[in-house]
């Protein structure tokens, strides 16, 4: 059999035997999820109607078939924040406000050295 | 920091040769920083979550199922009468799993799985799901075109073929139960499980003959 001509559908392509997860951030976006929906902070009728909802909205941007599929977890990330947020897990303000927290302790630190949080940094 | 001198130390100073975070790894750092002092996570769980996933969880478990099938016919109509339960006989259970539906490939009929909204996908025989999976090219030519998508893959059906498509949701998954190729009479599971691929397994291939390279 020969492989597969995928290049006649723009955006269809194949990961066969490729890793699951292309770089961390997308193994704990994953790992946040299923965490808390074992713990029961959203049913995954929820989750899954949420990240549908997520990746129609970005199809309707990239309607020229730009979504490919590599940007899965980019829309998983956003369905995790909405939902998040919408639980008032957290709060859009905390959010940001961690965001910040680590963009600071990153630009701080040398390369080489563990970039950590200070423990005691609040959004308040 | 009496026993520094080096102004850079301070906090609140960038270090010229700082390190960097990307967009999505500063959210993602976030939420689980936030999520865990909240007590809401426990980053021991979302280790032990994904190291479940990229090692543990994958399209073998769906072979072995469908080896069984073909071995043993008394398997097979579980299987497709209740695949759920006929899935957890062989251990594999859990999340994306809960309700499982087989579908079983027939030389008049070939089935196709696509989930149109998102990506639902049968987590515990197939692992995760590939990237052509997930891309808005086969979520919508899936169902408009399946004959086109299966040419694609390098399968081509007969006009006399019936093509099935089924459509995932969060409550439902599907999995399709290849036909059994020819000249594998002679083969044990461990053998026939080496045939079926993960791509037969959704439909868009058949399983391997024997002696092709897999």
């Amino acid at each position: 059999m020969n492989p597969p001509d995928l290049q006649r559908s723009p955006g269809l392509h194949i990961d066969e035997g490729g890793p699951v997860f292309r770089a961390p951030w997308e193994a704990h976006a994953f790992g946040l999820a299923l965490a808390l929906y074992e713990r029961g902070a959203f049913t995954w009728q929820e989750w899954a109607a949420t990240l549908g909802a997520e990746i129609a909205a970005a199809t309707e941007v990239t309607s020229d078939g730009r979504d490919d599929g590599s940007r899965y977890y980019e829309h998983w990330l956003a369905a995790l924040e909405r939902l998040v947020t919408d639980k008032r897990l957290a709060t859009a303000r905390e959010l940001l406000a961690y965001r910040q927290a680590w963009d600071h302790a990153a630009r701080s630190t040398p390369h080489g050295k563990p970039i950590v949080l200070a423990e005691d940094r609040r959004d308040d | 920091m009496s026993d520094h001198d080096h102004d850079h130390d301070h906090d609140g100073h960038d270090h010229a040769d700082g390190s960097r975070f990307s967009d999505v790894e500063l959210r993602v750092k976030a939420l689980e920083t936030l999520l865990t002092r909240k007590g809401l996570v426990d980053p021991a769980t979302i280790d032990r979550l994904v190291e479940t996933y990229e090692t543990r969880i994958g399209p073998r478990n769906g072979a072995r199922v469908v080896a069984r099938a073909w071995a043993d016919p008394a398997y097979k109509v579980r299987l497709l009468q209740d695949a759920t339960a006929a899935i957890a006989e062989l251990g594999y259970t859990g999340l994306q799993g809960e309700h499982m539906v087989a579908v079983e490939n027939t030389p008049q009929i070939h089935n196709l799985v696509v989930c149109t909204l998102c990506s639902c996908y049968p987590w515990p025989v197939l692992g995760l799901p590939p990237v052509w999976y997930k891309s808005y090219a086969y979520r919508s030519k899936a169902v408009i075109d399946p004959r086109g998508v299966l040419a694609e893959f390098g399968l081509t059906l007969g006009p006399d073929v019936e093509v099935r498509v089924w459509d995932s949701t969060a409550e439902i998954r599907y999995l399709v139960l290849p036909e059994r190729p020819a000249g594998s009479a002679g083969l044990d599971e461990d053998a026939l499980a080496e045939l079926v691929s993960r791509d037969s397994m959704i439909g868009v291939t058949r399983a391997r003959n024997p002696g092709a390279r897999s």
